[in-house]
């Protein structure tokens, strides 16, 4: 194998500039891959955790029927308190780090001047931050902790109704059974917004969520959930859906439901799409690999009829002269990918030593971190060796089964 | 019974419509250890025999047997194993692989054919090097010796599987007078020293006399069998 790798090697030097040539647009195509791949994913997993981690959680759990509910925030799909409790002894797993109980709902927000809307979100704020940690970055102005009493509000709203932190603002909210009440708040914070669902959202401490909804109990709208380890969100998700899943209520029917932030963000729309343009992006790399090869395959062959006829003559097995010209592209492979894969890797560390900074919609001065996994480095590099050997199969079996009489007579 | 055996042989070509006979009812025999020469001017049919006992080429008709074997049974995997177990061969354009050494062209037989451990390859290497006086060329490529050198590579290569039979088809073809001359001269050296049968095409009449049999051809047709000035 050594010696059909030493000639293959030696052919390919025989044509340096071609050789160069083909190694360098596999290159430049790994290159683009692994860069594409590295930003792309990178700013995918960014966008992800600051959905996760900055206001949705990782998982949330409702009451059956919540999430489809044809009202927006619906009182009446509160979890009760009994059923709170059972859902408190189902979230005791390993997998969990953190969980956030909340009353979601939507009020009138006046600053005794004007009023406009707001969604507000009742919350134990230690266990919300411990949930979606992010949350406290997002405070522009104001107090990263949140006491009774006060509010976070988000800063299109403190801009649009002109208010600051320290100020009071009154928070006017329909309850269950349809009367209305009001209650005083302080501004101790100001929200940057943020994308997606929950994005412009308030925050205020859930027992003034309860005393502003005259809930004599705690009821919950839903519980968000951070899970140690988000690659195991959906193996978690299936075991948290069967434990679940034999919780019923007095019809017979599951009480809870259990969503990930794919079925609730409309970012993940925009991840998939990332993934199908990685995939076409992969393909192209296929194709460029796939015609170099073969084209210089094909040449090669070409150039070396009298070399195979002499090689055959001399009693080389047919099996072994396809490995010859199967090596020769396999190598040609090896080279572009490792080649590609170094600079590619290089190009990475030097584009995250720039502190490349970029904004997504409301959010300014996200800082690009390119991230590569060596096993996507490993898949590349394997598709593209893998690609050169089948790009340089059909060439290689065109020469084994070249009649020697034939070969030698070609001038 | 003879290494080469030839029966009534004939072999036909198609060109377009138009059925070229290239050889017609040949027979001969060759014995081992001989030194033999088919000689005839161009298109007598000279190339095609010696690719038909060099299991190259498959006759339209009659039977052509090798060291026993009746070359006309082989199948194409069959006819490779069988032409690097017993035959080698030397070209007119001597055909070297022009990324290899001169050592390493002489080895690719012994490497690639017949998988010869190391310590044995390289004695016999290192034996046909000196033979054919190539020792100090050893390292350099095709391209940085002369044509006789390489045809004396060739020479070496085809003898390092010890095969019982070397077919050289006009090996003299593009060298000088001389060095054509001092080339048959090592092939018959080779013959005495390695105990193979060689069998050469030419048409160069100053060099048909060193063989000991030589066989004519015209026109595809079998033109007598003489005893050549090397007969021993």
């Amino acid at each position: 194998m050594g010696n059909l790798f030493k000639i293959a090697v030696r052919n390919l030097l025989r044509y340096k500039r071609r050789t160069l040539l083909t190694a360098s647009l596999i290159t430049i195509g790994v290159i683009f891959v692994l860069l594409f791949v590295a930003i792309s994913g990178s700013f995918k997993n960014m966008m992800i955790g600051q959905i996760t981690d900055s206001m949705l959680g990782q998982i949330q759990i409702h009451k059956k029927g919540y999430v489809a509910s044809k009202e927006n925030l619906p009182l009446n799909l509160n979890l009760q308190a009994k059923a709170l409790m059972k859902l408190e002894k189902g979230l005791a797993q390993p997998e969990i780090e953190a969980y956030s109980p909340r009353i979601k709902f939507g009020g009138l927000f006046s600053n005794f001047a004007e009023t406009t809307n707001i969604r507000l979100n009742g919350v134990y704020p230690e266990k919300e931050i411990k949930t979606v940690p992010l949350l406290t970055a997002r405070i522009t102005q104001g107090n990263k902790s949140l006491e009774r009493g006060e509010i976070w509000i988000p800063d299109l709203l403190a801009k649009g109704m002109g208010v600051k932190v320290g100020d009071p603002v009154v928070i006017v909210a329909t309850n269950q059974d349809g009367s209305v009440n009001g209650k005083q708040f302080k501004v101790s914070g100001v929200l940057e917004s943020a994308t997606g669902p929950g994005g412009r959202d308030g925050y205020i401490h859930i027992e003034d969520a309860m005393e502003t909804l005259r809930m004599t109990e705690v009821e919950i709208s839903e519980v968000a959930l951070k899970l140690k380890d988000f690659d195991q969100l959906h193996p978690f998700e299936r075991k948290l859906e069967g434990l679940l899943s034999g919780e019923l209520n007095k019809m017979g029917k599951p009480i809870f439901e259990v969503h990930t932030w794919e079925q609730l963000s409309p970012f993940y729309n925009i991840a998939k799409m990332i993934d199908v343009m990685t995939f076409f992006i992969k393909l192209m790399l296929i194709a460029i690999v796939l015609i170099s090869v073969m084209n210089v395959m094909i040449m090669a062959v070409y150039e070396r009829i009298r070399e195979i006829g002499t090689i055959a003559a001399i009693g080389t097995l047919p099996g072994k002269i396809l490995s010859l010209f199967v090596i020769e592209g396999f190598s040609l492979g090896i080279l572009g990918a490792v080649i590609g894969s170094s600079i590619g890797t290089g190009l990475i560390v030097i584009l995250n030593m720039v502190h490349y900074r970029f904004d997504f919609g409301q959010q300014k001065g996200l800082l690009l971190f390119a991230k590569i996994y060596p096993q996507d480095i490993l898949m590349i590099s394997a598709i593209v060796i893998l690609v050169s050997v089948i790009a340089s199969l059909q060439p290689a079996y065109k020469a084994s089964r070249m009649e020697p009489i034939e070969a030698l007579r070609h001038v | 019974m003879g290494l080469v055996e030839v029966k009534e042989v004939s072999k036909e070509y198609r060109v377009g419509e138009v059925v070229v006979s290239a050889l017609q009812g040949i027979s001969l025999e060759i014995d081992e250890k001989a030194f033999v020469s088919v000689i005839g001017p161009s298109g007598s049919g000279k190339t095609t025999l010696l690719n038909l006992i060099g299991c190259l080429d498959k006759p339209t008709q009659g039977l052509i047997r090798v060291a026993g074997t009746d070359l006309t049974t082989l199948n194409r995997k069959q006819a490779a194993a069988f032409r690097g177990r017993h035959m080698g061969f030397i070209f007119q354009d001597f055909n070297l692989l022009p990324v290899l050494t001169v050592y390493e062209n002489i080895e690719y037989p012994l490497l690639m054919v017949q998988n010869v451990p190391p310590v044995e390859r390289e004695k016999r290497i290192l034996d046909l090097l000196e033979a054919v006086g190539m020792t100090e060329q050893k390292d350099k490529y095709p391209d940085q010796i002369s044509g006789g050198q390489k045809q004396r590579v060739a020479v070496a290569r085809a003898l390092v599987p010890n095969p019982q039979l070397v077919l050289a088809d006009e090996p003299t073809a593009n060298l000088d007078s001389k060095t054509a001359y001092l080339i048959i001269e090592l092939m018959k050296r080779m013959r005495d020293q390695f105990q193979t049968t060689f069998i050469f095409s030419t048409h160069d009449q100053k060099i048909v006399g060193e063989a000991e049999i030589l066989y004519t051809l015209v026109d595809g047709k079998l033109n007598g069998q003489q005893a050549g000035k090397g007969k021993k």
